[in-house]
């Protein structure tokens, strides 16, 4: 119930902005996404961590159309309950970070903000591959809005270009999941899209082929979100685009919906398919990672910079899931937390500097420290987070990922079914990402020494404009009227109040990240061991229809038979249909064999 | 005759009503020709009511391709028929009334009543005639009978179109959608004439039986086959398909909004109430794998379908005026539910019977969707006018007449920004769960192709649809723009109450009271044939490939393992999810 109320109190408060005059508008918000934030440190104070996967919130699911077998089911796992706290977290700051910045139309902005926020949370909460599906796409509504509303110059170009990018991709990836769904209900006579159904079906019940296809399907969708690299242009430019807060929650929370989604939906869904086709996904991220690196090297506009960093980020990400290796998706699924914080710092820092220059381009920004120390201090300190500097969060999940792709030869080595799939990623791929890091170091370096360090550089006449309106550190910032000219020329305790958080989560992920790979470790291995079982498929056998689906196979169950010695398809005849659950708990077991 | 009689309760009454409001809308004195709308809402209820059964439930005797259609689907005609009626008042005769001065404007005194210039009585009563031929449709089970109830849906809009509006193009736009109308109904009427020639019988339920012989006999003859092809593209005209769709845009934009809004409603339904019985008279048991319709009518369904979503939504990204798009998108959607149409209603059985398998479920649940949505969209281009300097009305035409329309007027902004987000199909409005069983029925069917080009569709619609949504939403109105004239809103405020019925509808509907309009689509798409006749020949195939296991076929045979009794799974779920020609169970 503490989920639903995790979506409906931004939700009310979106309704309670749209009926209050502007003025209250940002009070609203500000309680809307801080109600949250404490509800969730109660429930997170509750929430069994260590336990690994198993769903924590028996919420009954109600049926919304059961015709079509849509139900409203929330819950949530130990990886969704971590990316419920980064999108709850965020949408404090969002809204703070945003006093200023904002100027009219409050309470349409501020409104949208809050529905996004419940719709972000609601992705995260979902076990109904429909819901998923809703609030998956009801995303984009906020977002269009925000971004073409409240961007600067190109922004109408921009939110149309994000929506439809977004849109296609999903519509084919809900083709994906129809034939997922059909395939589930004329094995158990009944319509449903729940999630552990969807995955049992389509993870036992699909050939390879159709795994393949339907792995097509629902990756098209996510590769949009995330985007891997052919299907990045949209982010540049919807980044560029966006206001602070929007770039902030495209960064922080939107692209992780689609990494989220392969981990929840593709990896188990078809891990038959995963595993022929991650050289190939692999090597797009693995582009992704270098073309993005190299094109950032060239921005000269700061923003758009750190947005081509997010395509070469996420690139880790995916290579770390696609490793499917427990190193590996533990460190993928940290990199999410990660890259939440340190890119939402930076798109933060980047709206304070917009606020006081009224530009971007690093050719009029240069030496800023002599000018705004503290910004400086945050803007080097969030920056050596992202490169991934020992001691700092991105370090930990990058490190992961890598390792992850480093060792997924040796976890994936005996695999039987290795010779005719595409075969797990290895060294190689590791090496080659990793001069993604070196390339990120780079740039994002230069950015530094260029924006912050040298010679003091500001756009003509706002020098002396600045000095002009030097106030105390402590002058409030929300001054209705112009408030750009009241800005104090460093950061307002507004401002290093919502940075402290973030940064203060950068330092405790990089210098003890123990608990988190430690809740990680449960869920991961569970993954992988049953992307182990289920890419034996030749094991499998047909259930009767009207048999409730099987049980999902224990990881502790013992091992019946040494799988190695059965050939894959020389499964025994005689062995009746309705105790399949013995041959893919012997081969789930077949990989602590294997060890 | 008395029993079919008493099926047609809600027609009876529509008729009774139409020859009343022609005798009350003559009349002069003005607040008795007011009472042709309440009359024509009473009696669109009652029908309702009756339809359904009145208090004995849904009554599901009638035989026929598709029993429970004549029940649900006239209570659909019934229902969304009153929110049509809303936008009605004010589209004729308005120079009578007092009511046309807007706020701020002194009514203007109305002229003495003429009945000789009088248009209302027709119009009402042409209203009612033209719904009563839909729920004819619905409910008939002979071609005699399904031409009959074609053009009784049809020559009324003629005539509504014409007299929408005093201006030339309502003209223009009357003769030439009676002109292409003719050559449709010439088309199918010629399509029933061969089919009568191929199998003996106007009898839906005769000429199934027939084909079924013939089927047997070694294959359907080639003079049924084009009977039911041409028939097949004489409907499009009616569903505003491809090859006969050209009259849409000329025709809405020539028409005032609320005729529009009917158009698109009433005739498209009748065409696709005509489609389904008679697809559903062929069967779905023919094809490669057994769940296909007859090859040829297969063909032209897929190339119809393909084409009309596409051009649809293709042309409508390049138009500037409301209905123009509208009108195209229409197009568009009858390319969606044409998908339903090709899927068709499964195999039979378990989880065939549901609306997420049954296309033609389906195609009806997305009927009332559209019909929903598209009311809203409709109603907002009614309810705004432009007021010329010299006191003359006009509806707004340009999406650039919606700009900033949200901060103006919120209801009538709103409903657009929601019906707009309908019909792109965004989640969670009705729009989504309308395509959803179209995509799953789709895919059930094994049309991966159809489903991905109607997904990508969907997503080149969304290209228009966020135009119609972003300008009241999103865009402010220049004030130097209002160069044809001041933008008012009507002074029949019932237009609006209809738009705010169609938004709180979409909304409603798809969160939490979509239930129950599920569970008659599912019911409306079962066949009332004889358990002899549906799915035998599917039945007479390999076990391997009936119609619930046909996602295997062309796979590796991994799935396939012989179990302990030597059957194979597809053989497992036709006996465990009961025959697949079961005759549907027909719950009250």
């Amino acid at each position: 119930m503490n989920l639903a109320l995790l979506i409906a109190i931004p939700l009310v408060f979106a309704f309670a902005v749209a009926l209050s005059r502007p003025a209250q508008a940002r009070l609203l918000a500000t309680i809307g996404t801080l109600l949250p934030v404490a509800l969730y440190i109660v429930q997170a104070l509750g929430f069994p961590w260590l336990r690994g996967e198993t769903d924590f919130y028996n919420t009954d699911a109600i049926d919304l159309f059961p015709s079509l077998g849509v139900r409203l089911s929330l819950n949530a796992d130990t990886v969704s309950m971590l990316l419920i706290g980064l999108t709850v977290l965020l949408g404090p700051i969002c809204v703070i970070g945003s006093y200023t910045a904002v100027q009219d139309r409050l309470k349409t902005y501020y409104g949208w903000l809050l529905v996004l926020q419940a719709a972000m949370t609601g992705v995260f909460a979902a076990r109904d591959a429909v819901l998923f599906f809703v609030f998956f796409e009801f995303t984009l509504v906020p977002m269009y809005i925000l971004i073409s509303l409240y961007g600067s110059t190109n922004r109408k170009a921009a939110a149309t270009k994000f929506f439809l990018y977004t849109f296609t991709g999903s519509v084919i990836m809900l083709a994906g999941l129809a034939y997922i769904a059909w395939v589930s209900a004329t094995r158990t006579g009944e319509w449903s899209f729940d999630l552990t159904t969807l995955t049992v079906a389509s993870s036992e019940y699909l050939s390879n082929r159709e795994q393949a296809w339907v792995f097509g399907a629902l990756m098209l969708g996510f590769a949009v979100k995330v985007p891997l690299f052919p299907l990045h242009t949209w982010l540049p430019l919807a980044h560029t685009e966006a206001p602070t807060a929007g770039s902030v929650i495209l960064a922080g929370v939107l692209l992780k919906l689609g990494t989220y989604g392969m981990y929840k939906f593709v990896l188990p869904m078809c891990p038959e398919a995963a595993l022929a086709y991650a050289p190939l996904v692999a090597v797009v991220s693995i582009i992704g990672i270098l073309y993005a690196g190299l094109i950032c090297w060239v921005q000269t506009d700061v923003k758009k910079l750190v947005a081509y960093s997010s395509v070469s980020h996420l690139g880790f990400c995916v290579l770390g899931l696609f490793s499917m290796t427990s190193i590996g998706l533990t460190g993928s699924l940290l990199y999410m937390i990660n890259h939440g914080l340190s890119t939402g710092a930076l798109f933060l820092l980047i709206g304070m500097m917009y606020e006081r220059y009224h530009t971007r381009s690093m050719k009029e920004l240069g030496g800023l420290a002599a000018r705004m120390p503290v910004w400086a201090t945050f803007m080097v300190f969030f920056v050596m987070s992202s490169v991934g500097l020992p001691g700092l969060n991105g370090f930990v999940s990058e490190l992961y990922c890598l390792l992850g792709t480093f060792q997924a030869g040796d976890e994936w080595a005996h695999h039987p079914t290795r010779a005719g799939l595409g075969g797990p990623l290895g060294p190689w791929f590791a090496a080659v990402a990793a001069v993604g890091m070196i390339v990120g170091a780079m740039y994002l370096l230069y950015m530094v020494g260029k924006v912050v360090w040298g010679p003091l550089v500001e756009p003509h006449g706002h020098g002396a404009h600045a000095h002009g309106h030097r106030h105390s550190a402590g002058a409030p910032a929300s001054a209705p009227s112009d408030a750009h000219a009241h800005l104090p020329a460093d950061l307002t305790p507004r401002e290093i109040g919502i940075l402290l958080p973030l940064a203060a989560l950068c330092i405790f992920l990089g210098v003890y990240p123990r608990p988190v790979l430690k809740a990680l470790e449960g869920p991961t291995q569970q993954m992988v061991e049953s992307l182990h079982m289920h890419t034996r498929g030749s094991l499998q056998t047909p259930w009767p229809v009207g048999a409730p689906p099987p049980p999902r196979p224990a990881h502790t169950a013992p091992a019946a038979t040494d799988p190695h010695d059965v050939p894959a398809n020389q499964h025994p005849a005689d062995e009746p249909p309705a105790a399949p659950a013995s041959g893919g708990a012997g081969a789930g077991s077949a990989q602590e064999a294997g060890h | 005759m008395i029993e079919k009689l008493q099926t047609l309760w809600p027609e009876i009454t529509l008729f009774i009503a139409a020859c009343a409001v022609m005798i009350v809308g003559l009349s002069g004195t003005r607040s008795i020709r007011a009472l042709c709308t309440p009359i024509c809402g009473l009696a669109l209820l009652i029908a309702t009511f009756l339809s359904l059964g009145g208090l004995g439930g849904v009554d599901i005797t009638v035989t026929g391709p598709l029993p429970v259609l004549a029940s649900y689907g006239k209570a659909m005609v019934g229902v969304i028929g009153v929110i049509l009626l809303l936008l009605i008042p004010g589209v004729v005769d308005r120079e009578f009334d007092a009511a046309p001065g807007g706020p701020g404007e002194a009514p203007q005194p109305p002229r003495a009543f003429e009945a000789i210039r009088s248009n209302t009585a027709e119009f009402h009563a042409f209203f009612l005639f033209s719904l009563m031929g839909l729920m004819l449709c619905a409910g008939a089970d002979d071609l005699i009978w399904l031409f009959l109830a074609l053009e009784l849906t049809s020559l009324p809009t003629y005539v509504m179109v014409t007299i929408s509006t005093a201006r030339n193009r309502s003209l223009e736009a009357g003769v030439k959608y009676f002109f292409l109308g003719a050559l449709g109904a010439a088309i199918f009427l010629y399509g029933f004439a061969l089919i009568y020639g191929g199998t003996g019988s106007t009898n839906l339920e005769a000429v199934h039986a027939s084909i079924v012989a013939q089927a047997d006999a070694g294959g359907i003859n080639s003079i049924t086959m084009a009977g039911f092809v041409m028939a097949i593209i004489g409907l499009c005209f009616k569903i505003a398909a491809v090859p006969m769709h050209f009259y849409t845009p000329d025709v809405y934009q020539g028409a005032a909004a609320p005729v529009a809004a009917f158009l698109a409603f009433v005739p498209k339904s009748a065409g696709f109430f005509a489609i389904m019985l008679l697809t559903a008279t062929l069967g779905w048991s023919f094809g490669a794998s057994g769940t296909e319709l007859p090859g040829p009518v297969h063909s032209a369904l897929y190339i119809i379908a393909v084409l009309t979503m596409t051009v649809g939504n293709v042309l409508a990204i390049l138009q500037n005026s409301i209905k123009r798009i509208l009108a195209y998108s229409s197009i568009a959607h009858s390319g969606y539910m044409l998908v339903g149409i090709i899927a068709g209603p499964g195999g039979g059985g378990g989880a065939d019977s549901t609306l997420s398998r049954n296309g033609l479920s389906a195609v009806w649940f997305y009927l009332v969707c559209y019909g929903v949505m598209n009311v809203g969209a409709f109603a907002v281009v009614a309810s705004l006018e432009r007021r010329r300097a010299d006191g003359t009305h006009d509806e707004i035409d340009s999406v650039a007449d919606l700009r900033g329309l949200c901060a103006s007027r919120p209801l009538l902004g709103w409903t657009m920004v929601i019906s707009a987000a309908g019909l792109l199909g965004l989640p969670p409005l009705l729009g989504f769960f309308g395509k959803l069983p179209l995509f799953t029925s789709g895919v059930g069917a094994g049309h991966y192709l159809l489903v991905i080009i109607l997904g990508i569709n969907s997503a080149i619609a969304a290209y228009y649809y966020l135009r119609l949504a972003a300008a009241p939403l999103l865009e402010s109105r220049d004030p130097a723009e209002s160069v044809g004239g001041e933008i008012v809103e009507s002074p029949y405020r019932l237009r609006t109450a209809a738009g705010l019925i169609s938004a709180v509808g979409v909304v409603a509907l798809a969160l939490g009271l979509g239930g129950p309009l599920g569970s008659a689509a599912t019911s409306v798409g079962q066949s009332g044939f004889a358990p002899s006749y549906v799915g035998r020949r599917a039945a007479d195939r390999s076990p391997a490939v009936i119609p619930a296991a046909a996602h295997t076929v062309d796979d590796e045979p991994r799935d396939v393992e012989p179990a302990a009794d030597g059957s194979v799974d597809g053989a497992t779920i036709e006996s465990d999810g009961g025959p697949p020609d079961a005759r549907f169970d027909h719950a009250r």
